[in-house]
């Protein structure tokens, strides 16, 4: 992707877009980008108990905004992995202290002065002001979507308001796929889900008990020893980001014997 | 209730969700779509008879596009 700043988002909550925004920024940074991660849901914030970073934060985006500290003061860095840093949202203060015309500079001053290559905001949930700050400074998204109807729905609705908006450079992340329900025919299918919303696909996370435990432990499984499935994948997603050419995973392609034959005999 | 007898769940969740997008696209509430059919229903009724009770109006997606189906069968 040609876009350097990228928002994270989905419209409904609960889809995994901090998850996401955690995972792919920090396998961009395994990559050697200089990356930077932006909690933007000021009030409700998580971006730093996902990364296991919330005892490191002394300042947020509000502090530098008003004066309180400098940009530098703000910014968290990940000990993990070299060139990740986090900047948080403010838990406590009025979400009317951010804007689209506050938040546009806040990210122009990362990548042209910090020397930042890449920008992840983490989008709120909804459609609101929070959406529509985060997506301010962006040149391209990252849809999160689960392969559930509300979710894909609001999906829909988001990608119309960011072209709406400019934001030009969009792709989607089919998140929590299950092989097995989609074989039965009980959930939407990667095809069905990119018919459907027509936007090119970037990755496909597949459902994985590795990322409560990722989540329990504040590590993103993307940094993680451990074999995981989802861990793999945002990696390549960072990689396909940085475009190289990675194949899409063939999550069909472990069917058994058994669930083969019920399909031959279950027919429809 | 039995697998093989089952209409499989996400043929029912990809038709329901077509359906909804074409509303949600074209920026209509359902309802509209009913003072729509009645607006349709007397001009066309300036031209030929038609049979109100079964007029249909839908949106369906085809490959890249909504349309908008209009089902008017003719007395005769």
């Amino acid at each position: 992707m040609q876009a350097r700043a990228i928002v994270v988002t989905s419209g409904k909550g609960g889809v995994g877009k901090t998850t996401t925004t955690a995972n792919v920024g920090a396998a961009l940074a395994r990559e050697g980008e200089k990356v930077v991660v932006i909690d933007v849901d000021v009030g409700l914030r998580n971006l730093d108990v996902v990364m296991g970073l919330e005892g490191r934060v002394v300042f947020d985006l509000i502090d530098v905004l008003e004066g309180r500290c400098k940009m530098r003061q703000a910014l968290i860095r990940d000990k993990r992995v070299e060139n990740l840093y986090l900047l948080p949202a403010s838990q406590t203060k009025d979400k009317e202290s951010l804007d689209p015309k506050i938040f546009r500079p806040v990210v122009r001053h990362l990548i042209e002065d910090e020397g930042f290559d890449r920008v992840l905001i983490d989008s709120p949930a909804g459609i609101e002001k929070g959406f529509k700050t985060a997506a301010a400074p962006a040149e391209g998204a990252l849809v999160v979507v689960n392969p559930e109807v509300s979710s894909v729905r609001d999906a829909d609705r988001i990608i119309g308001l960011l072209e709406a908006d400019g934001v030009s450079e969009n792709r989607l992340i089919i998140n929590r796929l299950r092989p097995d329900m989609v074989k039965r025919g009980d959930m939407l299918s990667v095809d069905d889900i990119g018919e459907i919303l027509g936007l090119r696909l970037i990755g496909i996370v597949p459902e994985d008990e590795g990322i409560l435990v990722s989540t329990n432990i504040g590590e993103p499984v993307a940094l993680r020893k451990e074999k995981s499935a989802a861990g793999a994948e945002f990696r390549n997603i960072a990689k396909r980001i940085r475009g190289e050419d990675v194949p899409l995973p063939d999550l069909m392609a472990a069917g058994g014997f058994w669930s083969s034959l019920r399909r031959m005999l279950g027919g429809r | 209730m039995f697998w093989w007898r089952r209409k499989k769940s996400k043929e029912k969740a990809k038709e329901r969700l077509q359906l909804v997008l074409a509303y949600d696209r074209a920026k209509l509430a359902p309802g509209q779509l009913e003072s729509l059919k009645s607006d349709l229903l007397k001009v066309l009724k300036k031209y030929f008879p038609a049979d109100e009770k079964r007029v249909e109006i839908e949106f369906e997606q085809r490959g890249e596009q909504v349309v908008l189906i209009a089902n008017i069968p003719i007395n005769s």
